[in-house]
C-alpha cells in the first residue's frame, strides 16, 4: 500500500462511513420490501453498487418485472466500464490483484484515485477507499437489515432520506462551477454543461414517473446528454 | 427479488467493471465518447436523486423525506463531509415525521 497519510485516511473513513449510513438505509429498504437479510447481505457483497442496488429492489417492490429490475441496474452500472478504462493503471499488472481490484469499482473509489497525482497515492487512494467501503457498505446493509426487522419502518429513522442525500453530495464537485485554483483546462463550461444536463435528466425522469414503469424513467434520462450535443 | 436476478446483476456488474481493465491496453476510448459517457452518467445520477427524493410507489414521497434531502444537499453545498450530510438528512426527515409531517 505505502503513501497513506492522515488526510487521506480522514477523506476515505468519513466517506466508507457514509456509505455504512446508506448501506443501512438500503438494508432496511430491502427487508421491507420483503428481502431476507442474508439476501440483503449476498446482494451487496457480490453487485456492490447502491444506486443499482436501490433502483432494482425499488422496481421489484413496486410491481415491476424482476428482468426489468435487471436491465436498469446493468444499464445503471455500465458507467464502470469507462471508469476501468481510467483507472485501470492502478489495478496493476498482476492477475488476481485485477481481477480482486475491479470488484472495488465503485463512484467514490474512482473519484478518490483521479484526485491524486502521485501514481502510488493514487494506488493507494483506490485499494484504501475501496476496501473501506466494501466493509462499511456489507456491514451497514445487514445492520439496516436487522434494523428495517425490529423497527419494522425505516421511514421513521428517515433512512429513506440518506440515499438521495448521500448520491446528491457525490454529485455536486462535478455540477459546482470550480473554485479559481482549479478553473483551468475547461473545468468551467464542463460543470454548465453537467449542470444543464443534470437538471434535463432529473426533470425528464420526473416527467416519464407518471407514465413508465418504476426505473425506466431513470433509464430515459440518459436522453438529457442530448442538450449537450449541441 | 429471489436469487437468479441478483446473480445476473452481480455477473454482469463485474463484467462491466473488469472491462475496462482488461480492454485498456488495446482500447481507447475519443476524448469526446469519454465526455458523453460521464455526461450519460451524471444525467442518471440526477434523475436518481430526483426520483428518490419525490417518488415513492409511483406517488409524491411526502414532505418529510424532500425537506430532509434539501438540508442534506444545502450541508453538501457548504462542503460538509459525508456523513454530516447523509446523517443529518436523515434526521430532518425523521424529525418531520415525529412532528407529524407526512
Amino acid at each position: 500500500m505505502g503513501k497513506v497519510d492522515r488526510a487521506l485516511l480522514r477523506d476515505v473513513g468519513a466517506v466508507a462511513l457514509a456509505a455504512g449510513v446508506v448501506g443501512v438505509s438500503f438494508g432496511a429498504l430491502a427487508v421491507a420490501a420483503g428481502m431476507p437479510v442474508w439476501m440483503a447481505g449476498l446482494m451487496s457483497v457480490v453487485v456492490f453498487a447502491g444506486g443499482s442496488q436501490f433502483v432494482a429492489v425499488g422496481m421489484v417492490a413496486s410491481g415491476g418485472s424482476p428482468v426489468a429490475a435487471v436491465l436498469a441496474g446493468l444499464l445503471l452500472n455500465a458507467r464502470h466500464l469507462p471508469f476501468g478504462l481510467v483507472v485501470a493503471d492502478v489495478l496493476g499488472r498482476k492477475w488476481p490483484m485485477k481481477l480482486l481490484g475491479a470488484h472495488l469499482m465503485v463512484d467514490e473509489s474512482v473519484a478518490f484515485a483521479l484526485a491524486q497525482r502521485d501514481p502510488e497515492r493514487r494506488r493507494a487512494a483506490y485499494w484504501l477507499c475501496g476496501g473501506l467501503l466494501f466493509v462499511g457498505w456489507n456491514v451497514g446493509v445487514v445492520a439496516g437489515g436487522w434494523i428495517g426487522k425490529t423497527v419494522g419502518n425505516p421511514e421513521s429513522l428517515g433512512l429513506d432520506a440518506a440515499f438521495p442525500a448521500c448520491m446528491l453530495a457525490l454529485l455536486l464537485p462535478s455540477l459546482l462551477p470550480p473554485k479559481k485554483e482549479e478553473a483551468a483546462e475547461g473545468a468551467g463550461p464542463r460543470a454548465t454543461k453537467a449542470r444543464k444536463v443534470a437538471v434535463v435528466g432529473a426533470l425528464i425522469a420526473l416527467a416519464a414517473t407518471p407514465l413508465l414503469p418504476a426505473g425506466l424513467p431513470v433509464l430515459l434520462s440518459i436522453l438529457a446528454v442530448g442538450v449537450a450535443l449541441r | 427479488m429471489t436469487l437468479l436476478p441478483i446473480l445476473v446483476l452481480a455477473l454482469g456488474t463485474y463484467g462491466f467493471r473488469v472491462a475496462g481493465p482488461l480492454l485498456s491496453e488495446r482500447l481507447r476510448l475519443s476524448a469526446r465518447v469519454q465526455d458523453l459517457m460521464s455526461l450519460a452518467t451524471i444525467a442518471m445520477l440526477a434523475a436518481l436523486v430526483a426520483t428518490s427524493t419525490l417518488v415513492a410507489q409511483g406517488g409524491f414521497a411526502g414532505g418529510a423525506r424532500a425537506v430532509g434531502v434539501l438540508v442534506g444537499a444545502v450541508l453538501a453545498w457548504r462542503q460538509a463531509p459525508f456523513i454530516a450530510v447523509v446523517v443529518v438528512a436523515a434526521a430532518t426527515a425523521a424529525g418531520l415525521r415525529l412532528m407529524g409531517v407526512p
